[in-house]
This record gives structure tokens, sequence and C-alpha cells, in this order.
């Protein structure tokens, strides 16, 4: 085994003995000197996993946070040195623990904080105007499809998602009620920021995404969905800064 | 795109600090003493948003420092290409006044550690640690400085004092060194010698940059003392007393403080930045 990759066994697994030939300036053993790498890693890279996933670690509470980490980080180390990207696994880490199945929000929470992170480091966007369909004739409107900004990601949940995110987050949230909540993720201006969807608007915004006609896509929705209201999805798509492009 | 190369082509002998994006508008309304800026490369990698607005809007005013921390330079296996790709095409539209990066590794086995992890100072890790810096000097087509690391042990193999191990990278590669006075004073008190004889010993005509930092201090399984590279402290004053004596060894340099942790209102950084300045000032340029 090469010197690299005994210290890199040795720095993920604390069962493992320090790598030999170590030693402090007077040729004496440097086991608590190699536990500082040790340490340092595994510090480092839950905090960096805390911060990436702050509601996520305030639901779980510290103690069960940092044990969780520490499990993922073990098995997933991070595979680039962008941090920007550490943890994409851990809302599907999360889902797989059989200990944290009775709290089924947790991963969907996860994925959550995920999308707004990846919304932060997306490419620069510019929204069309908040008007911009009234210029469309009306009987072109069914056949007009949209482009997307790159930070725009879909949450489907069978949770009050976003409610469950906002208490973590602020005590002085609302309660969450006993409903299922769908969030659309984007960015207005640098900021990324959850919106809650209508009814039916999950179903929409997909069916948009995918490149289906705005005709389409509401009939879609319409069917999935006998609440859908059109004005009010396409208003929380515009307000949301989530469309980029009317295409031909 | 942006050309700050007529602008800002050198960093100027003055104080500069980390930048972390809470300090944005002090910065600009209110920068004190601190004449430029170092971010971390990695941070500045992704497809768009406000890191890279700020780093637009700072490097329109001051001299950029870009200071890696994940190119593994002193890693077994071959640098990794995506990586170096991504930092060149930051370095290329940015233009920034000094690229540097560590005397350490931290990638192996497709696993990053996000840790400077330490080198034996031997005839292979020399060849290896030359041979990255020749890949990395061409690809940028520019010379990189390369940092002294915080030391906590040392390995028996080791044929090179550190001091000497940087001198013939610099001379056999022609890259710069980035003299990290703090990581001396870490690496001297955990390994048992004088701070004062490495900077001593240390090519100073090489340093192209000082950076200064705060520690933490626990002690070893023999009560000996063992001081953690932290970022997360003020600067003690045998590091002020540390920076004095290498600035009237090599004259003035660009001084940076390193906050990453813990990191305090401006207000107190820019005070560290000061204190910076009036060492610089006493020296004779």
């Amino acid at each position: 085994m090469s010197r690299q990759s005994a210290f890199r066994a040795a720095i993920l697994d604390a069962e493992r003995p320090a790598p030999p030939d170590l030693q402090d300036g007077l040729g004496r053993s440097a086991t608590k000197r190699f536990n500082v790498y040790r340490n340092n890693v595994a510090v480092s890279l839950t905090e960096a996993l805390e911060a990436s996933f702050p509601a996520t670690a305030r639901l779980l509470g510290d103690e069960n946070f940092r044990s969780v980490a520490g499990r993922f980080l073990r098995s997933s180390p991070p595979e680039s040195p962008l941090m920007m990207h550490y943890g994409a696994g851990f809302p599907d880490f999360l889902a797989s623990l059989d200990a944290l199945a009775a709290k089924g929000y947790l991963a969907d929470v996860a994925h959550l904080e995920q999308a707004l992170r990846a919304a932060y480091h997306a490419a620069d966007h510019a929204p069309i105007a908040p008007d911009a369909l009234a210029h469309i004739a009306p009987e072109d409107l069914p056949e007009t499809r949209f482009g997307f900004a790159p930070a725009v990601c879909l949450l489907g949940s069978e949770w009050p998602l976003l409610s469950i995110y906002r208490l973590a987050l602020d005590p002085k949230a609302p309660k969450p009620r006993a409903e299922t909540q769908s969030v659309l993720v984007a960015r207005t201006g640098y900021d990324p920021l959850p919106h809650l969807l209508p009814p039916g608007g999950l179903t929409f915004a997909t069916a948009l995404m995918a490149g289906q006609t705005l005709g389409d896509a509401a009939e879609t929705a319409a069917e999935a969905s006998p609440d859908f209201d059109l004005s009010t999805c396409l208003a929380c798509l515009l307000s949301a800064e989530a469309i980029t492009a009317i295409l031909p | 795109m942006l050309d700050a190369s007529s602008r800002f082509p050198a960093l100027p002998a003055t104080p500069g600090v980390g930048y972390k994006p809470q300090h944005f508008n002090d910065i600009v309304e209110n920068p004190g003493t601190v004449g430029w800026l170092e971010i971390h490369a990695e941070n500045y990698m992704g497809d768009g948003g406000r890191p890279l607005a700020q780093l637009r809007a700072l490097a329109e005013r001051f001299p950029i420092s870009v200071h890696g921390v994940g190119l593994s330079i002193g890693g077994e296996t071959p640098l990794d290409p995506d990586h170096l790709a991504r930092l060149k095409h930051l370095i290329g539209w940015l233009n920034p006044a000094s690229f540097s990066e560590h005397l350490a590794w931290s990638t192996h086995e497709s696993a990053f550690l996000n840790d400077l992890l330490p080198l034996p100072y031997t005839e292979d890790t020399l060849a290896r640690v030359c041979a990255h810096i020749d890949q990395v000097q061409e690809a940028l087509d520019r010379p990189m400085l390369l940092e002294n690391p915080s030391s906590y042990l040392a390995f028996a193999e080791s044929t090179w004092s550190e001091p000497d191990f940087l001198r013939e990278v610099s001379r056999r590669t022609g890259c710069g060194l980035l003299l990290d006075v703090n990581n001396v004073f870490v690496s001297a008190t955990n390994l048992a010698y004088d701070p004062r004889s490495y900077i001593n010993d240390f090519p100073l005509d090489a340093v192209g940059e000082i950076h200064l930092g705060g520690h933490d201090e626990d002690e070893d399984e023999h009560g000996a003392p063992l001081l953690i590279d932290s970022h997360g402290a003020p600067i003690v004053d045998p590091v002020w007393a540390l920076l004095d004596h290498t600035l009237a060894l090599s004259g003035p340099r660009p001084v940076l403080i390193e906050w990453d942790n813990d990191v305090p209102a401006w207000p107190e950084l820019e005070s560290e930045a000061a204190r910076a300045a009036d060492a610089l000032s006493k020296v004779p340029a």
C-alpha cells in the first residue's frame, strides 16, 4: 500500500492504527499528531454538510446530525475539491437509513436544501418580463413553449415540505398542517428561494420543462388536479423568475 | 470578459485579507489599509450566481490573489485534469495578480479529503512536486507561488529540510514561494526547532507573498505543545514578532491576513490588517 493510500485509509477509519514511520520532532510516537488530520477531515466535512443542509441538521438535532454526517463522509468522501457540490448524495443517503424511516420528510427537506444550494451556484438568468405573455396573441398562447432558468428545480413531496423546512429554520413560522406540498426552487436575482406550487402546479411545470406546449401542459395538469388554475400557476412561475424565454 | 492585467499586474506590498462574502459591503465602502484580496479558487468554480458577481465587482477595484486548496500538488497520483481545466478557466477570465497553492496533498484514489496533508521531504517527493508544478505553470501559462505547510508531525524518511526542499522546488521549476509565517511558528513549535533559524534559511528572494493567521493550542500524548493551524483566531504576538524578523530580512512583501473560521466582523479583521500595515511601514523599501 502506498504511503498516501495508507494515510487515506487511516484518516477515514478511526479503528485503524496511524500509518507507520510518523514521528514528532524528537523521534517519538505521533498518534495524537496524526489524529489532528483525522479530526480536521471529519470536522471540516461535517461542517460543510451542516452549512449546506441547515434545516436537515436542525430537524435531526446536533448529536444525531454529527453521527449521520460521520457515517456519510466515511462512506462517501468528496469526489472533487468543489465543496459546493459535496453532499449531493446526502438526501438519498438519509432516505436509505432504516433508523430514520420514521422521519420520512427528512430526505425531502434535504433534497430541497440541495436544490437551493445548486440554484445559488447556477448559471445566471434573465427572466422574461412579468407582462410578456400579454404581448402574445391569444390564439398563439396554447402553442407557446417556455425556456427555464438553470436554477429551477421542482420537488414533489408527500409531506408539508415547505412548512417543515421553514419551521426548522424559524421557530416562529406557522406549524405544518397535514397536507402534501410541492415546491418550486428558483432564483430571484442572486437569491435562491423556495415557492409553494399551487394545486396542479407540479404537473404543469414538469410538463412545461419537458418541452410541452402551454395548452398541453394545462390539459395534463387539469386532468391530474381538479383544482388546477392556469393563471395562478403561470403567475407563480413568472414571479419566481423561473421562465427565461418564450419559444416559437 | 474582464481584463485586469493592465490595472493590477502584481500584488502590492500592502496588507490584504482573505475575502469573505459577508464583508463585501464593508470592503467596498471602507477597505482601510487593505490593498488587495485573496480568494479560494474552488469557491469560484460554479456556473454563476452571487459568488462570481461579487468577484467580478471586487476585481474592478482590487488586485486579486487566487489561492488554490484543491490541486493536491503533492499527490502520488496525477493531477485531476478536470480540476486543472476549471482552474485554467478561472485564471483565464479573472487574470488575477497572483496564483498560489500548497506543498501538500489532499486527493487520493478519487477521494478529496478537504485538508492539507503532509509530505515526506525525499527525492521522490521532490521529483513529483516539481513535475506537477511544471504541469500547472504550463497549463496556466504563468508562474505560481508554493506555500510552506503547517506541520504536526515528521516522517522518518525525510532527507531534506523544508527550506532547502522549497528552495530546490523553486530553483527547478521557477515557481515563487508563499511564506506563511504562522505556519512556520506552528511547525517550529510542533517539531521543536527555532522558527527564526527557519526564516534565516528560507529563500526569501523567491517569496512573492506572506500569510499570517491564528492557531489553536493543544498538547500531544507526551505533553509536548501541539499547535493547530485553525485560521479561526487573532494572530498571536510571537507570530507578529516573526513577521517583523522576516520583513527585516526580505524587505516589503504583500502580507495576507487569513481568517477562515469564526470569521469576525469587518472592523476586527481590518484592525489585523492595520497592524500588518504598521509592520510594513517599519521596513525600508
